[in-house]
């Protein structure tokens, strides 16, 4: 993912860089912690 | 009013250097709030404990915020190409949070029409406005991989239940008294946490600059046969037969997944575990849901590479044979295999729902394709009206006459695949659009259509 976000033809303005992972880490950990509930949960068919 | 003067459309143009990739994250930090729908069920029981309302009753409070998604999405979506993403996103945070508030007013006032008006209607609004705002930016920002990028979104919108469920519970947890479940509470912390969250995206959201492309990229000489570079005005797109073919492949893909959802869990407990493992059948229902989440991006993505018609056609046949496999696995005596066609079934409905924004963009172009999405989400209110009540009542009228619990799945699965083999004919059906049916006013930079139609020349052509 970061070599496709990293479109340096179109320019990067200052700071860009740092917004765009804050942006990621924004929606990516409170995506995470729900996978991670998920996963758990599934692994009770085989249990 | 001035106050709200950074919501106009002209305030959310992007600088030179914007990274598009950020675009996505506004998107995911909308739906990932509004996917929280999904996980309204985490309150039917302690409702009905604290208020004494049946779980049929509050049932419908899901269900007509899914009608309400459908209805604002059909009304607002002209209206929302209009004022642009982010008027569209905040007024979706205002009423999914509204929802919420007014909701928890309800349960305090014990009184289930203000809750149903709360989150039911109100919150059902921001469900639709939610639900269709990012689209069309996505598409603009994304013409080099359409379906990658809205599949993304609404990736957010299968995953949010899996963030609301685990956060619900525990909020519940964390206000629960001797005479209350805590639910109106949670109410309002959500409320509050879910616009915060939502407020990422509204400020965060950009439109592309008048010319802009991505970098190193060039449209293709000699585009698919499908894929127009003309635009169609979204009520002209209802006279065409291509948005209804495309209406009936969404809602009988719907149908047919909604079907299989409903019943997940009472099915793998009664083929399988004799009806006595509800925590591995409520696993089973988990890993449907991440299947469903992912689904949505890997099958958008494919179909940047394979089209959009054929990845309709793979999720109609590969489903067909799926559905009419299922009752096999019972007689097999596999779990396994079981839960591998019920993933992959789960991870193409779905598809369905992902891959739709970008066969509409491939056949309407980008005009006004967050409208014409909206107007199309009126096939998912009513699949998730009468697909449940379909299989239930085919479940119930089998049982009634004597089919054995376990067996009464094998009919409700062929009939599935029956439902699948008439979206498959539709999908067929799909042509390139009429040029006849072309808007031929001016285009705005942003993509919008003029406020004022001055006629000339159309826009471009079909690739037939």
């Amino acid at each position: 993912m970061p070599e496709l976000m990293n479109e340096p033809a179109d320019g990067v303005a200052s700071g860009e860089a740092s917004k765009l992972w804050l942006s990621w880490l924004w929606v990516g950990i409170p995506g995470l912690w729900g996978v991670y509930h998920v996963v758990v949960d599934a692994l009770k068919i085989f249990k | 009013m001035a106050m709200f003067s950074f919501l106009d459309r002209e305030r959310t143009i992007a600088h030179p250097g914007y990274n598009r990739w950020r675009i996505p994250t506004a998107a995911l930090s909308i739906h990932l709030a509004i996917g929280q729908a999904y996980a309204f069920s985490v309150f039917n029981l302690p409702l009905s404990k604290q208020e004494g309302w049946n779980l049929s009753t509050i049932g419908w409070v899901f269900s007509i915020a899914i009608v309400f998604l459908g209805v604002s999405a059909a009304l607002f979506g002209k209206w929302l190409e209009r004022v642009g993403p982010r008027r569209a996103m905040f007024a979706a945070a205002c009423c999914f949070a509204g929802g919420f508030l007014v909701g928890a007013l309800g349960i305090t006032l014990h009184s289930f029409p203000i809750l149903l008006l709360g989150y039911g209607v109100l919150g059902g609004f921001g469900l639709g406005l939610g639900y269709i705002s990012p689209v069309s930016t996505l598409i603009k920002w994304f013409p080099d991989r359409p379906g990658m990028a809205t599949g993304m979104a609404i990736m957010g919108f299968g995953g949010g239940a899996m963030i609301a469920s685990p956060l619900s519970v525990g909020l519940m947890h964390h206000f629960r008294t001797a005479t209350s479940q805590g639910v109106a509470p949670t109410f309002v912390s959500l409320a509050v946490m879910y616009f915060i969250f939502m407020m990422f995206g509204v400020f965060t959201v950009r439109l592309p600059r008048d010319g802009w492309q991505p970098a190193g990229w060039t449209p293709p000489a000699t585009p698919p046969k499908l894929v127009t570079t003309a635009n169609v005005e979204v009520n002209e797109a209802m006279r065409t037969p291509q948005f209804w073919l495309l209406w009936w492949v969404l809602c009988l893909n719907v149908t047919a997944g909604i079907g299989v959802l409903g019943q997940a869990s009472p099915m793998i407990q009664e083929i399988f575990f004799g009806g006595n493992r509800p925590l591995a059948a409520a696993g089973f229902v988990s890993l449907l849901s991440l299947a469903n989440m992912t689904g949505r991006f890997a099958w958008a993505s494919l179909s940047d590479v394979i089209g959009r018609k054929a990845t309709y056609t793979t999720f109609f046949v590969l489903g067909m044979a799926l559905y009419a496999f299922v009752p096999h696995t019972g007689q097999l005596h596999s779990v396994a295999l079981f839960v591998i066609a019920f993933v992959i079934i789960l991870s193409m409905y779905g598809g369905g729902f992902s891959t739709v924004p970008a066969y509409l963009k491939d056949l309407f172009g980008t005009m006004e394709v967050g409208a014409i999405h909206g107007r199309l989400l009126t096939a998912w209110s009513a699949a998730g009206i009468f697909g449940p009540v379909l299989v239930n009542y085919i479940r119930e009228y089998q049982i009634s006459h004597g089919v054995a619990k376990a067996d009464a799945y094998s009919v409700t699965m062929y009939l599935m695949a029956c439902l699948l083999l008439v979206g498959l004919i539709c999908n067929l059906l799909v042509r390139p659009v009429d040029s006849k049916h072309y808007y031929t006013g001016a285009i705005e930079a942003d993509g919008a259509p003029a406020r004022q139609t001055l006629g000339g020349a159309v826009p471009g052509g079909a690739n037939a």
